[in-house]
């Protein structure tokens, strides 16, 4: 990739998944796009003073607010005359999306902005080490959420996000994967070819939190869809409009890439309740597909 | 023209004249009459802005620091527990240098909960960066408003602005206020035009990580900043003069301080009860008079100092408490005068109406009195001792 509008030369670990979505996602946007940041792990590998990595407009406020002051830049672009035919990107990671964003967030799509929202979804809070989000897995091993004689990790499951944007009435919800650059470069200009607030969440693996080998960040994206623990949907105005079907692959395969769920791999019972989350959602979103022919078909030409 | 106004929908106006492209607000008594007052001013086509109704204050102030970003004239206002909730954003705009103008209701802060005028929520805040500049009258806080903006947008100033009007007060009293016209604070208040902004063809990086190699000149500019600012802003107001045909020094105002052998030194509204006192005072031959402080970011420090080194006895009115230590102003005009030669021979301090409690005339004779020859440190004024006694009996 050569278009300079995310550069090499950042300080993200090797095998960041986030880096690798987020240069999808601004390559998908294009050079007229203004970039709202949270702080988090981009921010901070991305714009480290004196250098940037960014070659759009890009701002960076604090923690949670990204999608107010990407209200607020809708708002002075609009008053300017200058909106039309510029997109405007607000994104965060999975804590200051779904934890303490999710005021801010909730009043941006609420508000009817013309607006892309990205969470790029790493499952914990990286940035400061690794603890607990509202979008950490069940039974994940994280920093506060540890394991121990009396706990087996996370106790809780992620938050519905994408199900929570969706409830707004907004013009469109995703789900991506950083194992999956096509789809998410797809769904990011789907989401630009539509009038007012959209949300993407793209699952982004961290090596470094998840413990797993940085050369293996996009096989575990994949097992994650795979599995169905991932499922990658759409919501077009409120309607389900695609879901990537998949021959489910048993959890175990995902979870025994990764030391943040080491500690499950003589606890039958506890993958046993991970086997339910994702059949859950192959239930729930029909992810399985029919036959295996139907399976080569559909992953290459969604939705 | 001359307009019989409430001071919510004098500075609404004052607003409006400054054209903001962006107002975002989240609603707190008492500032709402004058967001109230924008939104119908869009409704009816009257202000052409984009006004974003916001999920709170932390929005609001993020808001108005993304359209400023744009380049975008922005405006909001809050009080209270909204700019305390808005307190990171606060900073974060004038580490971010943006010139933002707001205007904060000034109100008591929470717990008890109250409603009602003093000026801890400004006061609390007065180490964001911001300049703040508190207004005795609703004119001076329609008048600010254009200073404010005048002052922020300078090239070689570039901070935000916070004028302080004591809620309700000023808020929702009514005065004769002579508004300018459009052509008079267009003529002194031009578009406003940036080199640094959100602008795809020519792209730049805001709001940057800085470590420890880089951070602390991003202060050390601000404080800079802060000094030029001393100088500046009575050249704004002289300017401001000259358009508007009134005169305000911007920094402090000295009222029959001159031969004064007592002197009173407050910030806001309590000056004009403070001047009828005086005016009564003098009138029965007693030496005393007013130091009103305009701006007390940046501290005018110098100012101060040449208005008060020959008054014998100083007394300080603060509408705001540092729970545990001096009441805020008064701790800052002591410091004045560490080390300084020429001094008064008391600087009494006296902390008077908080959470809305009436500053009356007698309040402020009482004041005058107390400030003898020994020096009061923080002395409530106005207390009623049966609520105290009841407090130390359970």
């Amino acid at each position: 990739m050569s278009s300079n509008l995310f550069n090499a030369g950042h300080t993200a670990c090797a095998g960041c998944g986030q880096s690798m979505a987020a240069r999808l996602v601004i390559e998908a946007s294009g050079q007229n796009t203004v970039v709202v940041n949270n702080t988090g792990c981009l921010e901070v590998f991305s714009t480290a003073y004196p250098q940037t990595a960014w070659g759009v407009p890009w701002i960076h406020s604090l923690f949670e607010n990204a999608a107010a002051v990407a209200s607020g830049v809708e708002a002075g672009l609009i008053y300017s005359g200058k909106k039309e035919g510029t997109n405007v990107i607000a994104q965060g990671g999975d804590g200051s999306t779904a934890d303490i964003g999710l005021q801010a967030l909730s009043g941006m799509l609420e508000r009817g902005h013309d607006i892309l929202y990205v969470c790029y979804d790493n499952e914990a809070y990286m940035n400061t080490g690794v603890q607990r989000s509202g979008l950490t897995p069940f039974d994940t091993n994280t920093t506060t959420s540890p394991v121990g004689v009396k706990s087996t990790g996370n106790i809780r499951p992620k938050k519905p996000m994408p199900e929570i944007a969706n409830a707004h009435g907004i013009a469109y919800v995703a789900t991506a994967s950083a194992g999956f650059p096509q789809d998410l470069q797809r769904k990011v200009k789907k989401a630009m070819s539509l009038k007012g607030p959209k949300y993407i969440q793209v699952h982004v693996p961290c090596p470094l939190g998840w413990r797993h080998e940085p050369a293996q960040t996009v096989n575990v994206a994949k097992l994650a869809v795979d599995t169905g623990l991932y499922p990658l949907i759409e919501y077009e105005n409120g309607k389900l409009i695609g879901v990537r079907q998949i021959q489910p692959k048993p959890v175990e395969e995902y979870i025994k890439v990764q030391g943040r769920f080491k500690h499950l791999t003589n606890n039958p019972e506890e993958i046993k309740k991970i086997q339910e989350i994702a059949d859950h959602n192959i239930e729930k979103y029909g992810l399985r597909v029919k036959t295996e022919t139907a399976a080569d078909v559909k992953s290459d030409t969604r939705p | 023209m001359k307009e019989f106004i409430e001071g919510s929908l004098a500075v609404a106006e004052a607003v409006k004249l400054c054209k903001p492209g962006v107002v975002s607000a989240y609603p707190i008594t008492p500032q709402t009459h004058i967001v109230e007052e924008l939104a119908s001013m869009v409704a009816d086509g009257k202000l052409n802005a984009q006004f974003v109704n916001v999920e709170s204050e932390h929005s609001a102030a993020s808001v108005v620091l993304g359209s400023e970003a744009t380049g975008t004239r922005s405006y909001t206002a809050t009080s209270s527990q909204g700019l305390f909730y808005m307190m990171e954003v606060v900073f974060n705009i004038a580490g971010m240098r943006l010139p933002i103008v707001m205007t904060c209701a000034n109100r008591a802060v929470s717990a008890p909960i109250n409603i009602w005028n003093d000026q801890q929520d400004s006061i609390s805040l007065r180490d964001s960066g911001w300049v703040q500049l508190f207004a005795e009258d609703i004119q001076e806080a329609v008048d600010l408003h254009f200073i404010a903006y005048k002052l922020a947008e300078d090239k070689s100033i570039m901070l935000p602005v916070m004028v302080c009007m004591d809620g309700f007060i000023l808020t929702h009293g009514i005065e004769t206020v002579d508004m300018p016209s459009q052509e008079q604070v267009d003529k002194y208040l031009p578009k406003y035009n940036t080199t640094y902004k959100l602008d795809v063809t020519n792209p730049i990086s805001m709001g940057l990580l800085a470590g420890p190699d880089y951070y602390m000149e991003t202060r050390f500019a601000i404080e800079e900043t802060h000094k030029d600012i001393l100088k500046l802003l009575p050249k704004l107001t002289a300017d401001f003069a000259k358009i508007f045909g009134r005169t305000y020094n911007g920094l402090v105002e000295e009222y029959q301080v001159k031969d004064a052998e007592k002197v009173i030194v407050a910030l806001g509204s309590v000056c004009g009860t403070v001047k009828e006192v005086v005016d009564e005072l003098r009138s029965k031959g007693k030496k005393v008079g007013l130091l009103k402080i305009t701006s007390y970011r940046p501290f005018p420090a110098e100012a101060i100092y040449e208005a008060l080194k020959n008054v014998p006895k100083v007394a300080v009115l603060d509408r705001a408490v540092s729970l545990g230590s001096f009441a805020p102003v008064s701790s800052e005009i002591k410091a004045v005068f560490t080390s300084k030669k020429k001094k008064p021979q008391v600087i009494s301090n006296f902390v008077v109406g908080l959470g809305g409690r009436d500053i009356t005339k007698e309040s402020i004779k009482e004041m005058f009195k107390l400030l003898s020859a020994k020096e009061l440190t923080n002395e409530f004024i106005d207390l009623k001792p049966e609520l105290l006694k009841e407090s130390y009996e359970q």
